[in-house]
């Protein structure tokens, strides 16, 4: 049986095993090919895209890789995350939202409400 | 020969893409340097109420409740003058099955492109409108493709794009998303070269006509509910076809002499290709920066013929900052019990400081609201405006600085709607009309047009032409 290579791997690279769920990267436009109507501080940066989809061959991270779409699609790319999460969540509540219905209560007169006190916002 | 994909040559043959995208002969309906025949279009492309509600009722779209904002109404009767304080409605839009009133575009194209043969559909949009075509895709089973502007360039998403790529992949769509650039025009271009899908554009007559049933459902809607149409319908604006959509079913319901009131978030300074600005802004949609250049130019759309044409429809044009919009996203939350928002409830902001000057009898109507949810969610936004080193603070919203500060009102009465004259916007567009026509001889049908197409007169027309200096090609 052949033996796999990996001699320019650094250590510890991550092996990414074929059909795995994964996100690659590329350039679509480089910055000195971007549209003439673009203004100056996005001249100065690529145009990129990323993608997931289902890794075709074993790989590591930051090879340039082949996946197929969720649509079967093949898209070739710069392998960059495995399965990445989403990053997005509600946060914490903001300070200066917290009393606006109780002030708002307050205003109606119709329900009890906690009293406003000293070091509330506004 | 395979054609080349370079930028240029992508974008020197997008009106051949466009057109086989969509399966529409837009050529047809050109009748001057600048005009073309609007209404035709309209007849002979899109489909009557009737079809549309048929097409819609397939996929569960539409028939979504009004709902009066009975606690806001009382609070706007607090702070208003005796007499005054109109009854605030609100189109409960975030029942439809993908959370927007763009369920109701997204059904008409999906059904159009399957009904025509297409393999599947592509939208470019880091909207609501990506959930609702991939949505509204998985019912009919067609395959869908949502091209997103959704990094900057150190990778930094916005919250509420990137839950909107994750809606479009949770409802089976192969997602792109972009980092900052109107360049993705190109790489949509070249998705619909690849792949032979339809084109799902927002400004499609079939787009359109998916919207009409909105504004006659309030039209109607409104009337069975309080005895009377609707005295004012506020519309949250930002490509024109929502106003433009909601107008036209308002005038199919009868509402002769409702006003059709756009309102869009004031990001005035900001640049909306630059990759720094675009994460200092806290709306990604409802905003002036596509409000404003699609008022007084629809036809820089992704199709030759942009079937939304806002001037046409709205009878006053206002706006409100990000602060007012979170401030009345709260107080619908806490007064309402609905959680919705918060780019859709830019018109209900406004329509608190307009039922302020309307009569008590009166009925002011907010057309949509959308779901809310993780990054798109005042906390959410908020918590990144600030790590963006956005201020955030309370205090009169008049202090707003797009980009710069978030001012989040400490009363209701502190809610405020700047007007954008109209005036203004209709010479902007009719200098823009005169320009795309590059020195062709400018017709009186073309000039008929422009009065029509800004709601305008013929003398208006004639009279901001010679103010331009371009009366002389006159044929």
């Amino acid at each position: 049986m052949a033996k796999v290579l990996d001699v320019a791997r650094p250590e510890g690279a991550e092996r990414v095993r074929a059909g795995e769920y994964v996100q690659i990267h590329s350039v679509i436009l480089k910055p000195g090919e971007r549209a003439p109507q673009v203004p100056e501080d996005t001249q100065k940066v690529p145009l990129e895209l990323r993608i997931k989809g289902y890794l075709d061959h074993d790989a590591f991270l930051g090879d340039e890789v082949t996946i197929t779409t969720v649509l079967g699609r093949k898209v070739k790319g710069r392998l960059v995350a495995v399965n990445p999460p989403y990053p997005h969540s509600f946060a914490r509540p903001v300070p200066e939202l917290l009393h606006i219905g109780e002030e708002l209560w307050r205003l109606l007169g119709v329900r009890e409400v906690r009293e406003a006190r000293e070091g509330d916002e506004p | 020969m395979i054609p080349g994909t370079s930028y240029a040559e992508v974008m020197a043959r997008r009106h051949d893409i466009m057109k086989s995208a969509v399966d529409i002969d837009y050529e047809k309906f050109e009748t001057g340097a600048i005009a073309f025949d609007y209404e035709g279009m309209m007849d002979e492309v899109g489909y009557t109420l009737e079809e549309i509600h048929a097409i819609q009722e397939e996929t569960s779209v539409g028939r979504t409740p009004l709902v009066e904002l009975r606690n806001i109404t009382e609070v706007v009767r607090r702070i208003s003058d005796p007499g005054k304080g109109a009854r605030i409605l609100v189109k409960d839009e975030s029942a439809n099955p993908s959370g927007s009133f763009k369920d109701r575009r997204a059904s008409v194209s999906v059904y159009c492109a399957k009904n025509k043969g297409y393999p599947g559909v592509i939208a470019a949009t880091s909207g609501n409108y990506g959930a609702a075509v991939a949505s509204q895709a998985a019912k009919r089973g067609v395959k869908c493709i949502i091209v997103q502007e959704t990094y900057d360039s150190k990778g930094r998403g916005q919250p509420e794009i990137i839950e909107k790529g994750r809606a479009c992949e949770a409802y089976g769509a192969e997602v792109h998303q972009l980092t900052v650039g109107p360049e993705l025009f190109y790489v949509f271009l070249r998705l619909l070269e690849e792949t032979g899908f339809f084109n799902a554009s927002l400004y499609t007559p079939f787009s359109i006509a998916g919207i009409e049933t909105l504004g006659y459902e309030v039209g109607t809607e409104t009337l069975r509910a309080t005895g009377r149409y609707p005295d004012a319908v506020i519309v949250t604006h930002a490509g024109g076809g929502n106003v433009t959509g909601t107008a036209r079913g308002l005038r199919k319901a009868g509402c002769r002499h409702t006003q059709v009131i756009a309102a869009s978030v004031d990001l005035a300074g900001l640049h909306m290709a630059s990759d720094t600005d675009f994460n200092r802004k806290s709306f990604t949609t409802g905003h002036t920066g596509f409000g404003i250049p699609f008022a007084t130019w629809p036809d820089r759309a992704d199709v030759p013929r942009n079937a939304a044409r806002p001037l046409r429809y709205m009878d006053r044009y206002v706006t409100v900052t990000q602060g007012e919009v979170f401030y009345v996203t709260e107080m619908l939350a806490k007064l309402e019990g609905m959680e919705r928002g918060p780019a859709g409830n830019t018109s209900l902001a406004a329509a608190i400081a307009i039922a302020r000057e309307m009569d008590r009898d009166q009925v002011v109507v907010v057309q949509e609201t959308e779901y809310t949810g993780a990054g798109k969610h005042p906390y959410a936004q908020l918590s990144f405006a600030r790590e963006m080193g956005v201020e955030v603070r309370r205090g009169d919203p008049r202090e707003n600085v797009p980009g710069k500060r978030i001012v989040i009102p400490e009363h209701p009465s502190q809610i405020h709607v700047k007007e954008v004259p109209l005036v203004d916007i209709r010479r902007s567009y009719i200098r823009n009309a005169l320009s795309h026509a590059k020195g062709r001889q400018i017709s009186t049908e073309d000039i008929r047009f422009l009065a029509e197409d800004t709601n305008s007169t013929v003398a208006f027309v004639e009279e901001t032409m010679r103010e331009l200096g371009g009366g002389e090609g006159r044929a």
